[in-house]
C-alpha cells in the first residue's frame, strides 16, 4: 500500500487570518521562534500496491479540479515513502 | 416568472429565499440538489447556509450535484442566476463567476445588519435599484472575504461588474469593498449579504431586499 500526500496552500498573495492567529498566539506562549505563520490542508491517498503514473495523473487531475481552488491555493502532489 | 431555489443539504435560507420570491411577485419552485431537473424556471436563486457542511471549501462539493450542471448550462444560456452568501461561494467554485470567497479577515462569524450601495442596477436582479441607491441588510457569514488577483480585480472594476460595496468600515476584508459581483453577461450575480432576509420590517431590519426579488420581473417585461 502506498500514500500519496497532496498539500494545499493558499497562494503567497493571499491573506491568510488564519496563519496570521497561530503566528500571534506563538508568542504569547513564549514561543518567539515564528517570523510568520502560513496554514494549508494535507490529504492523504492511499492506493493498492505502488502508485502507477495513470494514478498519480488522475491524483493531478483530482487536486486541481477538487482539493484545491486554483483560484486561491496552489498544491503539491508527492508520494510518501 | 418562476423562480427556483435550491436545497441542498445544509443549505439554510431556501425558506425565506422561497418566501421573498412570492412577496416579489413570482412564483417559487424548490429544486433538490440531487435532481438533474430545472423544472421549466425562468431563474434560479442559490441561497445562503453551508451546503454539505462547508467540507473541503465553501461551495467546493455543491459544484459537483446535479442539479448545478444544469444550472452552469443554463447560466451559459442566459438565465438569470442569483447565489446569495453561501451560493455565492457555490457560483465562484463552479467559476460561473471570478474570485474565491475566504475566511473572514478578523476571523469572526459576523452577523449584522450591514449598509451596502448598489452600484450597478443592469442585471436582472437589481433594476429595481436606483444606482447609488444604499441598503440595510442583515450579512451574516465566516467566509464572506472576497478575494481575485490584480488582473480581475481591475476588469471587474473596468467593465462595472461590481454590483454592490460594503458602505464604511470594511466588514470582512474583501477587496474593493466588494459585496456582489456579476458575470461578464451580466445575467448571474453573487451577493454576500442576504436580502431575502429584509423583505419586511416584522422580520427583518428593513423592507429593502425585496428589490432583488422584484427586480427579476423586470426582465419578463422587456
Amino acid at each position: 500500500m502506498a500514500k500519496i500526500v497532496v498539500d494545499v496552500m493558499l497562494k503567497p498573495e493571499i491573506l491568510d487570518p488564519q496563519g496570521n492567529a497561530v503566528a500571534s498566539a506563538l508568542p504569547r506562549l513564549g514561543f518567539s521562534f515564528a517570523k510568520s505563520v502560513r496554514q494549508g490542508k494535507r490529504f492523504e491517498i492511499e492506493v493498492e500496491g505502488e502508485p502507477t503514473a495513470a494514478q498519480l495523473a488522475e491524483i493531478e487531475k483530482a487536486a486541481e479540479v477538487l482539493l484545491s481552488n486554483p483560484v486561491i491555493e496552489n498544491y503539491v502532489v508527492r508520494v510518501e515513502k | 416568472m418562476r423562480v427556483g431555489v435550491i436545497t441542498f443539504p445544509g443549505t439554510l435560507d431556501d425558506r425565506d429565499a422561497a418566501r421573498a420570491v412570492v412577496a416579489g411577485g413570482s412564483e417559487a419552485v424548490s429544486l433538490w440538489h440531487a435532481d438533474a431537473d430545472l423544472k421549466n424556471v425562468d431563474a434560479v436563486i442559490l441561497p445562503g447556509g453551508f451546503s454539505y457542511g462547508d467540507y473541503l471549501r465553501c461551495g467546493a462539493i455543491s459544484r459537483f450535484a446535479p442539479v448545478m450542471q444544469l444550472v452552469i448550462e443554463a447560466a451559459g444560456k442566459g438565465m438569470p442566476v442569483l447565489g446569495i452568501c453561501n451560493g455565492f461561494q457555490v457560483l465562484c467554485e463552479s467559476h460561473l463567476l471570478p474570485g474565491a470567497l475566504t475566511r473572514n479577515s478578523d476571523l469572526h462569524f459576523l452577523c449584522r445588519d450591514q449598509e451596502i450601495e448598489i452600484v450597478n442596477n443592469s442585471t436582472p436582479w437589481t433594476s429595481s435599484y436606483k444606482a447609488g441607491e444604499k441598503i440595510v441588510i442583515p450579512l451574516k457569514n465566516g467566509e464572506g472575504s472576497f478575494q481575485c488577483d490584480d488582473k480581475t480585480l481591475a476588469e471587474l472594476e473596468g467593465e462595472g461588474r461590481i454590483i454592490a460595496r460594503y458602505v464604511g468600515q470594511n466588514p470582512n476584508g474583501s477587496r474593493n469593498l466588494i459585496a456582489g459581483i456579476t458575470n461578464a453577461r451580466g445575467n448571474v450575480v453573487g451577493l454576500m449579504p442576504h436580502p431575502e432576509h429584509a423583505i419586511d420590517e416584522l422580520t427583518g431590519p428593513s423592507a429593502q431586499g425585496l428589490g432583488f426579488f422584484t427586480s427579476i420581473l423586470n426582465v419578463m417585461v422587456k
